[in-house]
Parts: structure tokens; C-alpha cells; sequence
């Protein structure tokens, strides 16, 4: 059994999406809200009409323009997991899960119903309404639902989003269960990409209508096949460079970044003297020790200073700012204890690897999109920024007394030096305040 | 208290109920989801009775009802006589004056279906008729109920449409409400008030029962509840 889709059309909702699922496989279709994801379900289910397309699955067809078949919902075989879940709120829990089941007598449609109940682990919540039952509840009972049906295929819009943290946890493990029951196709819609990576055996990027890349979930954010799934990956090392030598054979390539030359383990197909775009994923990128040079540190050193220190609990989050002209932000990771010992702290100066075999080279990204993308990390730095100095103010009010006055803290009259750098912002729209 | 005049009011809300509560439901769930451009000139067009003073439509219904006219002429020769000053002319009438009660309680409780629980059952192999009969129809029962009383209540009290349509015949067309108004012009008080007290208790317990179907409604939908 395999899934096969392939959808064409520019209005009303812009969708051109080709996306195949085998039988037994969990593929998580991944994108930013609004970029078609749920459109591409309900366009499976038949419940989207399509200009062009054609979905298949095992043999039989559901849709295809070019022979005018276009099968409604009722005569698909799939069962789809709305993401509010869509529960019939007059019926029971049991009649809820009976409602696919057609054709059987009385009887054999409750025993189904409680079989199907069971097989999620709702025993003896039959009787229920779904306005009486908690969130991981209703959706068990929407997936025990779409199951009723024998589906060909399984879609699951959203599932865990309307769950608390701890049912989301329960319900992985109870999907990954599920699916050694269930040999058909799985399609899950997320934006969560933890959720994707953890479940699912292949992904697909999707970003404004259009799927970019599909393939396992490591092999798409190591080996991206553009800055754009890169970062709709999650990832953020992502700079310009241009290739001065290709790697052949153990010999690795060469990537000229600024000033530096990078050794790279794999250069693709492009040529020697081709501006690229190029990733360092953070876990290829260590730092060096203080004053202990190790092993591997002549491998691609960068130094530059801390930036920012984000404590994410056992892991803490570097932001390193490049040493250079174009203040490049590298992004990396390392356990907090590493962070301590090496006396890690905003400004502190640091030495990186990036590792070769991490450096992933994709084609250059066109220089407009990039100038977007500045402006808008820019803004939301300047954001940041402004937060931490409201913060910065607050904190000095609470230490005055009150019984004496506060200082001022922004002079009515811009300050020359304010005046100046207003003047700056006007002159280079790319460097706005800082 | 005048039982004939009683037996016919009931006799036309009856009626009323029975011809304009299942052509209403179609309407009404036509309306519903419907994105037709001529949608809010239909919805005008059945608020109308509710707006329009009972004299103007009696008046209009008269005219068109009387043997003179093409609509008359038609409608009195499908009947076999006039229509004017009989039962099934004042029935029509009522049908007519009692479109929004009808139509309006049910058109909202089929909007405020969740459009995926149709969506929802469609998927789960239900036909369209199958989707009506055990999604639509029962999440919308509040609004069937509400409309049944309200018809029904009134069709009991209706007075100018039937007064200017049926005249003030006896046995024919005078319901409980002319009654009431016919007793008093010939200050027969006792039993006017009689007939009063008859129809505040039917309009309390069709209320009462709007009420009570609306509650029960929201029950069985969960209140505050997401889905």
C-alpha cells in the first residue's frame, strides 16, 4: 500500500505538492502556519477540491483532473483526525466510534465500537460525551473514529496541539504503538518540529504551498537542499561563502568565508569559484578549551566573542558573534557544566571548530531574500534589545526608595549622540538602531 | 369561552405547523450554508411578515386572493372556490405571516454547526442524507422545537392578517383571538376574559417549552466545551 500525491494549482490556495507514503511509514509534513499543510490533508480526504492533481493509493484512484475522477469523501478510504478532533457532541464516546461503521448488523457494530475504544485504551468511557471528557481523551476517541472506517490511510491534522505537555508525551508513545498495529500510511501535520524528528520516518518540507524536500528526518536538516528548509529546520548557521576548491576523493574541499578558508568534507555538485550558501549544523560546531589547545583544533578555528548566553537547563545556548566585519551570529550548544568551566559569559572571547564533515554547501541564496531575512532577524533583535533595557529600568525603580525621586531615565531632548545615530538610521536602512 | 372558535384556532395552528415546520427545515438549512449572492434578498423577503403592519399584508392577501385576481382566480379554482372568507385562506395567510417565526430559530441552529463535524461525518463514509439525519438534524433539533412553538403560539394569537383575509365568519374563520375581540365589542366581558386566560396559558407553555428544548440543547452540545 502507498500513498501517492500530487497537487497543482495556484488559486485559490496556492499548492503544487508531490509527496508519496508507503505502508507503514509515518510521514510528518512539516511547515510554518499557513503554508498549506492542513489544505494538503483536506485535499486527500476530498474534502478540498484541487484544480490539478492526482492521488493515489494502493492502486486504487481518488482523484485525478486529467481523467476527471474525483472521488467524494464518502467513497475514499481514509480516516482523518481533525485537529479539534470534530467529535459528534449529541453522541457518545461509543457512538462517536460507531458512526463509520455501516452495513454490520446492531450487535457486531458495538462490538467493533468497543474494540476499537479499547485499542486506544478508553475502556469504560464508552458512555461518555466529549464535552465530559479531558483533551488526550477526545483525541483518542477521534483516532479510534478514523480507525472504525478500515482506512486505506490515516491523516492526522495537528494532533497533540490541543493537548497539555504531559497527555502530548502519553500520546506519542501511544502513536508509536499504534503504528505497529496499523500497516497503512500515516501523514502527520505539524509545525513542531521535535514532534516531527522524534515520530516521524520521513518528512516533508512544506513553506507557502509548495513542498521544498522530503526524505528522513536527519538526512533533511543535515543535507538541506536550500537555506530555506534549512531554516524551516530549525536551523541557523546559515552563511555565504564561495567555493575555492571541490573535494575529491580524501581530499576535502575548500570553502573561502571572508577572510578564512574552511576545509569542507563534501562539496555536492557544485564547481570551484560558485558563491554558495552554507550550513554548520550547532552540533558540528566545539569549542575550544582555555588555554588547552586539543585535538582537532586546527580543523576550521573561528574565534569571535559571546554575544548572548541563553541557560536552557542542562544545555546552554551560545550566540557568538564573529570576529569581522559583518558581525555574523553562529549559533551552538554545549552542556551547561562545559559552559561553567570554560567561564563562558557575554563578551568573553571564543574559539570554535567547525567541523568539515558538518559543513553542508546548498545553492546561494538570492542576495533580496537574504536582505529580507537581516532585516527582519534586525528587528526582532531590536525587540529584544528593548525588552531587556524596559527590564533594566524596571529593575532600577525597584531599587530606589520611595520615598526619594527616580531618576530620569530618557531625556526628553535626544542627546547628540542620539541625534547622530538617528541620523545613521536614515542614511543605511540595513543598520537601524542598536 | 367559545369551544368553536377554540377548535379552530387549534385546528390552524395545527396546520400551519404541519405544512410550514418541514418545508421551513429545508429552507432554513439551505440558507444556512448557503454563499448565494441573492442569500441576504431571500432572508429580506422572509422577514418581511415580521416588519410589515398585519393590516398592510391582510390587505395585500385580500386583494390578491379575491376572485378578480389572476392569483386568486388560480389558487381559488385549484381549491374549487374562492379563497377569501374561508378556512384554507386564512390558512394561507398564516403560512405566509408565520415564514420568520419558522425559518429564523432553525437557520441559526444549522449555522452554528461546526462546518468539520459535517466535514467529520462525510469522512466517515456518511451519506449526505445520513449526515442530516444523525449530525445536522439532532444538533439542530433546539432550534426545530423552538420554531414548532413559536409557530404554534402564534398561530393562536395571530388577529389583523386573519381578521382583514377570513373576515369574522363563525365556525369558518373566527379563531379564539377574533373571538376575544367580538365578545368585547359586544361587551360579552365574561367570557372574553375567559378566552384571554385560555391564550396567556398556551403562549406561557409554548415559551416555557422554547426554553426548556434551548437548555437541553446546550446540554447535550456541552457547554464551554471545545468540540
Amino acid at each position: 500500500m502507498t500513498l501517492d500525491v500530487m497537487l497543482a494549482q495556484d488559486a485559490p490556495i496556492l499548492l503544487h505538492v508531490g509527496l508519496t507514503c508507503a505502508s507503514g511509514e509515518l510521514l510528518a509534513l512539516i511547515g510554518p502556519s499557513g503554508s498549506g499543510k492542513t489544505s494538503v490533508l483536506r485535499a486527500i480526504a476530498g474534502l478540498l477540491p484541487v484544480a490539478k492533481g492526482r492521488v493515489a493509493c494502493n492502486g486504487a484512484v481518488w482523484l485525478d483532473t486529467a481523467t476527471d475522477i474525483a472521488l467524494p469523501p464518502q467513497a475514499r478510504r481514509v480516516g482523518l483526525v481533525f485537529q479539534d478532533y470534530a467529535l459528534m457532541p449529541h453522541l457518545t464516546a461509543l457512538e462517536n466510534v460507531a458512526l463509520p461503521l455501516v452495513g454490520l448488523d446492531k450487535s457486531a457494530i458495538e462490538t467493533r465500537a468497543r474494540e476499537l475504544l479499547a485499542l486506544v485504551n478508553l475502556e469504560g468511557l464508552e458512555a461518555r460525551r466529549p464535552a465530559t471528557l479531558s483533551g488526550g481523551q477526545r483525541q483518542r476517541v477521534a483516532i479510534a473514529r478514523a480507525l472504525a472506517r478500515d482506512p486505506a490511510v490515516l491523516l492526522l491534522d495537528e494532533p497533540f496541539s490541543a493537548v497539555d505537555q504531559m497527555t502530548r508525551e502519553r500520546l506519542k508513545r501511544e502513536l508509536v504503538a499504534l503504528r505497529a498495529r496499523v500497516k497503512i500510511p500515516i501523514v502527520l501535520v505539524t509545525h513542531d518540529l521535535d514532534e516531527a524528528m522524534a515520530l516521524a520516518d520521513r518528512v516533508s518540507i512544506m513553506h507557502r504551498g509548495r513542498t521544498l524536500q522530503s526524505g528522513p528526518p536527519e538526512d533533511v536538516r543535515l543535507r538541506p537542499g536550500s537555506a530555506t528548509v534549512a531554516r524551516l529546520m530549525g536551523q541557523s548557521n546559515i552563511f555565504r561563502g564561495h567555493l575555492a576548491a571541490t573535494a575529491i576523493a580524501d581530499k576535502p574541499g575548500r570553502l573561502a568565508f571572508r577572510d578564512a578558508v574552511l576545509e569542507v568534507g563534501a562539496t555536492g555538485p557544485f564547481k570551484a569559484g560558485d558563491v554558495v550558501s552554507w550550513l554548520i549544523p550547532s552540533e558540528f560546531v566545539v569549542l575550544h578549551r582555555r588555554g588547552r589547545p586539543s585535538q582537532g583544533d586546527r580543523e576550521n578555528p573561528v574565534s569571535g566573542i559571546v554575544a548572548a548566553l541563553t541557560g536552557l537547563g542542562e544545555q546552554t545556548s551560545v550566540a557568538m558573534r564573529l570576529d569581522g566585519p559583518d558581525a555574523h551570529i553562529l549559533n551552538f550548544r554545549l552542556a551547561t557544566h562545559a559552559a561553567r568551566r570554560n567561564e563562558l559569559a557575554v563578551g568573553a572571547e571564543v574559539t570554535v571548530s567547525l567541523l568539515a564533515a558538518g559543513i553542508h554547501v546548498m545553492p546561494a541564496e538570492s542576495l533580496g531574500a537574504m536582505a529580507k531575512l537581516i532585516a527582519t532577524h534586525r528587528r526582532a533583535i531590536g525587540a529584544i534589545r528593548r525588552q531587556v533595557q524596559n527590564a533594566s529600568c524596571a529593575i532600577r525603580i525597584c531599587a530606589v526608595s520611595p520615598t526619594s525621586t527616580p531618576p530620569p531615565l530618557s531625556p526628553k531632548t535626544p542627546s547628540p549622540a542620539t541625534t547622530a545615530r538617528r541620523r545613521c538610521c536614515v542614511r543605511s536602512p540595513f543598520w537601524p538602531r542598536r | 369561552m367559545d369551544w368553536t372558535a377554540f377548535g379552530l384556532s387549534l385546528k390552524l395552528a395545527l396546520w400551519t405547523c404541519v405544512l410550514l415546520i418541514p418545508a421551513s427545515l429545508l429552507l432554513a438549512r439551505g440558507l444556512a450554508w448557503s454563499g448565494a449572492r441573492a442569500k441576504p434578498v431571500i432572508e429580506a423577503l422572509l422577514m418581511l411578515p415580521l416588519v410589515l403592519p398585519p393590516t398592510v399584508l391582510g390587505y395585500y392577501m385580500l386583494v390578491g386572493l379575491a376572485p378578480t385576481h389572476i392569483i386568486g382566480k388560480l389558487l381559488g379554482g385549484i381549491a374549487g372556490r374562492p379563497l377569501v372568507f374561508t378556512f384554507p385562506g386564512i390558512l394561507l395567510a398564516s403560512l405566509i405571516v408565520n415564514l420568520p417565526f419558522a425559518v429564523q430559530p432553525m437557520q441559526r441552529a444549522f449555522e452554528s454547526i461546526e462546518p468539520n463535524l459535517r466535514e467529520a461525518a462525510w469522512v466517515s463514509g456518511l451519506s449526505r442524507f445520513g449526515t442530516f439525519r444523525r449530525v445536522e438534524l439532532p444538533l439542530a433539533w433546539p432550534g426545530v422545537v423552538s420554531a414548532l412553538a413559536l409557530v404554534f403560539a402564534h398561530t393562536l394569537g395571530e388577529f389583523g392578517v386573519i381578521l382583514m383575509v377570513g373576515g369574522s365568519i363563525p365556525a369558518e374563520t373566527q379563531t379564539l383571538s377574533i373571538a376575544i375581540y367580538d365578545r368585547m365589542q359586544a361587551f360579552r366581558n365574561g367570557e372574553a376574559a375567559a378566552m384571554a386566560a385560555a391564550l396567556l396559558a398556551f403562549s406561557f407553555l409554548a415559551i416555557a417549552v422554547v426554553h426548556v428544548a434551548a437548555k437541553r440543547g446546550r446540554l447535550a452540545r456541552g457547554v464551554g466545551a471545545r468540540s
